[in-house]
């Protein structure tokens, strides 16, 4: 590593001794950007940066795989903390919040593009999305780019052997109960599953259901906000779910994507998963599938109304803790997130990946090419963050310091209630305990920044 | 020993003789039945590692896994060594088990080197503030690199020696066995060597390299094998400060490649690259093994 | 003890020593020192802001339900695999010690699990106990026990269990076949012609003989089990479920890199050093009383 670097440093200078200024001009200037996207999606990630190098010549945008968002976001710290950061860090959704409160850590959207002068239209991000990367003020702190939401998968062919509709995916939560216990009777072992256990049945859930997830507009009013997870929508749901395990129509698979592979494999029926899990399941499920809205409970008040995202965005990030970007390095940052989210480059992209089209012009764009008749469902996904018009404070998004760990919190609060060891009251009252401690943490050390 | 062992206990009578020999005779094979056994346990997680290196993706995802070997054994190896394996599919084999053996060596030899240097110092030599040098050393010993490695990943922050390889080997060379080891060998060193050197004139680093070195032959070889195996098997280490896939080790590359007990696997080649993981110190082991056992027993002791 | 000739010289056993005490000093002293004084800062992840607490973090740890159920996660499960890989250890080099032909051949045979890392080991023990993929995983589902460790937390800690030592078995067979074949075959003659049973001569003459021996393990592998197996916990459960198999060393980990608290981390960092110190001394001790024994 070191040698390279050194025999880097003897090519520079020699280039800088022999060569002359007018092709010195002419170098690329490098901009790194960290990813934390498996394959693949990393492949298709690193194909945009590629094609956006071939578009000028004036800037390399070199792309590296950094181990899953959270390893990611430790390796971009630790890098800011030694004057090495990367321009660019994909960060999931979850560390929104730390990122917020990153002070000069981070070089916010809105400023790289008044200082550069390259126009990228806020107006035309989807409202969920520019909502959750948007400041107190409205402005953008970060480039939105594989935002995804959480939606049902369901296996056709089971539900036909159940002698259930394979067009009709129920709508509400008893509508799935009862699914589910047909698709049991038909002799299916596994009914339904869920990957990422807190953010779809926690997190999107409570945005479905218009009931904050946190005090302060789920967090976004201010550090001090406190959550609300003891509340009765969650109690309600949690308490089903461990019903349903017991009787066997549900089926916990684990943390994060752990359960993700459930459902290709044929093993269970339903899942709920993230639309970006779509390019997966086109290519390995070997029997029809379909996919629909998250369920919600009929008769709750304000429900159903738009979901939140999920996936990642693209924050631009200072090298150092007294290290500037040059305004040319800026001007880079800024013609690459404009080259990504033009309209067909975008387009392109939700229809490769199953993630939403984060500007309305992409979806347009696609709409009109007729993609959405062609690949039946995939207009799901937005279709489902546009319902019931402009969000509210409870289905903008959350923004809690620290949400990595209290996510963390409330999938092991879950696990214990799954295994017995707690009743649902009971953990959630505990995951609450707990993640507030995580936020007063977050607000006393954060306060100053 | 094996005299001392054979001689028979003094004889009573015949009967209690012939008793004795019966009893020891099942006894025996008692003790043969119950090592086989524990040689298969020892065995089967391997077996059927090798096993799943040999199948394909769909046999072993549907839970088929057979207890004989299968017939992809060469396309698995070659995903493996070549593209790497799992979702993560970024590093291959090939590249990682050379980081692997890179670090392994990088290791052992500063560990051996540095720890050769001072204990000759602290042994051959009288100088002010010998003894709290060679107790700073000793110390070391006392706490694991996991109980300090957070502050130990700042520091190596703070020296922006993340992703290099010497913030990957340097820390983990610093050793106070086998500077105790050293010591206690060379103290074991006739004096009249040391006089006959001086005698001939030879000054203390010519006395090193004739006489110290070549008498530490065999206690570096035993050292080296262990600390081969010490280095190859690192994990926390590599784990925080190495996120460029291309400096990758085999042990971290191949745990990151199952998500957390996650069904999705590529079996097949996680298996192989298991494999190719575990093979290098186990032939060490196997093939060097009298070292081995010398070295075990000694550094330990 | 020490070597009555030795060479002149100051500049050059310094020259000699540095090394080894810029690494010492570097990678040890300081991050030692950076643990004590982070253990009494609040400080944001990005490194912008510090704020002195005294014992704050401290008294947090201590009172943190998470961390007191990791301690006892670690004793439990140090004190599982300690007693199962001595004890599985102790058994089979009796038996290997009877059959001196073999002894060595079996040797060969067991010992080279040392050489596995522990994460490779967890992934091999993963492969045959999982659910839905593994030999053993399957089979336990399929004679009606409910196996899936990635909910059960007494699972979780049996599977880790067996992991850990599986791999130690080789190196504490290594060391009890060493220590039964250095009892003097005299002694196994005076018990024998005693006339006591086999089972009664192994633990009133050998067992006493070898308790160096099994001390000495005892403390290795108890040193093992609370800080060399992160990557079998790592590669396996990730500490759950629900922080079943969460350990010290594993929170450590957590809350310093994945949840970012440094001053919780290095707190909890400044008390396992503690715990260490005072087991070395308590071993030292020890081992000196056996000495003078």
């Amino acid at each position: 590593m070191r040698r390279r670097h050194l025999a880097a440093g003897a090519l520079a200078l020699a280039t800088l001794v022999s060569v002359p200024l007018a092709v010195r001009a002419q170098q690329p200037v490098e901009l790194q950007f960290w990813h934390g996207l498996n394959q693949p999606l990393g492949g298709m990630l690193e194909q945009l940066a590629t094609d956006f190098n071939a578009t000028q010549s004036t800037y390399k945008v070199v792309p590296s795989f950094r181990g899953s968002y959270a390893e990611t976001v430790v390796a971009a710290i630790a890098a800011f903390r030694s004057s090495t950061a990367p321009h660019i860090v994909q960060m999931f959704e979850v560390g929104t919040g730390t990122m917020m409160s990153a002070g000069r850590a981070v070089k916010p959207l809105h400023e790289i593009l008044a200082e550069t002068g390259v126009a990228i239209d806020p107006r035309d991000f989807i409202g969920p999305v520019a909502g959750y990367y948007a400041a107190a003020d409205g402005r953008m702190m970060a480039m939105p780019f594989n935002s995804s939401t959480a939606i049902a998968y369901y296996n056709k062919d089971m539900f036909q052997r159940a002698g259930l509709d394979p067009n009709a995916f129920p709508a509400t939560w008893q509508g799935v109960e009862d699914a589910a216990r047909k698709l049991k009777a038909a002799g299916i072992a596994c009914p339904m599953t869920t990957s990422w256990p807190s953010w779809i049945m926690v997190e999107q859930l409570l945005a479905i259901h218009d009931v904050p997830l946190a005090s302060r507009s789920n967090g976004f009013e201010g550090l001090n906000t406190e959550l609300n997870l003891a509340n009765p929508v969650l109690t309600r749901h949690l308490t089903n779910l461990v019903n349903w395990q017991k009787d066997g129509l549900f089926r916990y698979g684990g943390r994060d994507t752990a359960a993700e592979a459930l459902f290709p494999t044929g093993e269970c029926a339903i899942s709920f998963m993230s639309s970006g899990s779509r390019a997966r399941v086109t290519r390995e499920a070997r029997f029809n599938w379909g996919v629909a809205m998250l369920p919600y409970y009929q008769g709750a008040e304000g429900a159903p109304r738009n979901s939140i995202i999920g996936g990642a965005a693209l924050w631009t990030m200072n090298r150092g803790p007294n290290a500037q970007r040059s305004p040319q390095e800026l001007r880079g940052v800024a013609e690459f997130f404009r080259y990504i989210s033009s309209p067909a480059v975008m387009a392109k992209w939700h229809q490769d990946t199953g993630y939403v089209p984060v500007t309305r012009s992409a979806y347009e764009v696609t709409k009109a090419a007729g993609y959405y008749q062609q690949n039946a469902g995939a207009d799901v996904p937005i279709e489902q963050m546009l319902r019931g018009g402009d969000p509210t404070a409870n289905s903008r998004g959350i923004r809690l310091g620290g949400f990595i760990e209290i996510r963390n919190i409330i999938q092991e609060e879950m696990e214990r209630a799954f295994q017995g060891g707690a009743t649902p009251e009971a953990a959630l009252a505990n995951a609450n305990t707990r993640g507030n401690q995580v936020l007063r943490n977050f607000e006393r050390t954060n306060r100053n920044n | 020993m094996d005299g001392s062992l054979a001689t028979p206990a003094p004889v009573r009578d015949d009967a209690l003789l012939r008793a004795t020999r019966r009893r020891r005779l099942a006894s025996r094979l008692l003790a043969h039945a119950a090592l086989l056994l524990g040689v298969a346990i020892v065995a089967f997680p391997i077996w059927m590692t090798l096993v799943g290196s040999t199948h394909d993706a769909g046999t072993i995802g549907r839970g088929d896994v057979p207890l004989l070997p299968g017939s992809h054994a060469a396309e698995n190896y070659a995903t493996a060594w070549n593209e790497g394996g799992g979702r993560t599919r970024t590093t291959p084999a090939s590249v990682m088990l050379w980081n692997s053996l890179l670090m392994a060596v990088l290791i052992a030899v500063g560990k051996i080197t540095i720890s050769i240097l001072s204990a000759y110092a602290v042994v051959f030599f009288r100088f002010p503030g010998r003894m709290i040098a060679f107790w700073a050393i000793f110390i070391t010993l006392m706490l694991p690199v996991e109980v300090r490695i957070i502050p130990t990943f700042q520091v190596i922050v703070d020296l922006n020696l993340g992703n290099s390889w010497t913030g990957l080997v340097v820390p983990l060379i610093a050793s106070a066995t086998a500077t105790l080891l050293f010591r206690q060998f060379f103290l074991t060193i006739p004096d009249e060597f040391v006089e006959a050197a001086k005698m001939d004139g030879a000054g203390p680093l010519r006395f090193l390299r004739d006489v110290v070195l070549p008498l530490s032959l065999t206690n570096i070889a035993a050292l080296f094998v262990i600390l081969f195996i010490y280095g190859w098997n690192q994990y926390l280490w590599p784990l925080l400060i190495i996120n460029d896939r291309s400096m990758e080790t085999i042990v971290v590359g191949l745990s990151k490649m199952i998500g957390r007990g996650d069904s999705q696997n590529d079996w097949n080649t996680i298996m192989a690259t298991a494999v190719l993981a575990l093979l290098p110190p186990v032939l060490v082991v196997a093939l060097m093994q009298r070292w081995f056992v010398r070295g075990l027993t000694e550094t330990e002791k | 003890m020490q070597k009555k000739v030795f060479f002149r010289g100051r500049l050059l056993p310094l020259v000699l020593l540095a090394p080894q005490l810029a690494v010492t000093v570097v990678f040890f002293f300081w991050p030692a020192g950076q643990a004590i004084l982070q253990s009494t800062m609040r400080e944001d992840a990005f490194g912008f802001s510090r704020e002195f607490v005294g014992l704050e973090n401290f008294r947090e740890v201590l009172e943190d339900p998470a961390w007191v159920n990791a301690a006892l996660n670690s004793f439990v499960f140090s004190a599982l695999v300690a007693g199962l890989a001595l004890g599985l250890a102790l058994f089979l080099a009796v038996q290997a010690d009877k059959s001196l032909r073999g002894a060595t051949v079996y040797r060969s045979l067991l010992i080279w699990p040392y050489a596995v890392a522990p994460a490779v080991a967890a992934v091999l023990w993963l492969f045959l106990f999982q659910p839905q993929v593994g030999l053993i995983g399957r089979g336990l589902n399929a004679i009606g026990i409910a196996w899936d460790y990635r909910l059960n937390g007494g699972q979780a800690m049996t599977l880790i269990v067996i992991a850990a030592a599986w791999k130690q078995l080789a190196y504490n067979f290594i060391f009890f076949l060493a220590g039964l074949q250095s009892i003097p075959a005299s002694v196994l003659e005076a018990a024998a012609i005693d006339g006591a049973r086999p089972t009664r001569r192994f633990w009133t003459v050998i067992f006493p003989l070898l308790s160096p021996t099994t001390f000495f393990l005892l403390v290795v592998n108890l040193t093992y089990a609370f800080f060399e197996t992160f990557g079998i916990i790592h590669a396996l459960t990730g500490g759950g479920p629900a922080k079943a198999t969460e350990t010290l060393i594993y929170k450590v980990y957590v809350d310093g890199v994945e949840n970012l608290n440094l001053g919780q981390s290095s707190a909890q960092s400044v008390i396992l050093m503690i715990i260490v110190i005072a087991l070395t001394a308590i071993q030292f001790r020890a081992v000196e009383k056996k000495v003078h024994y």
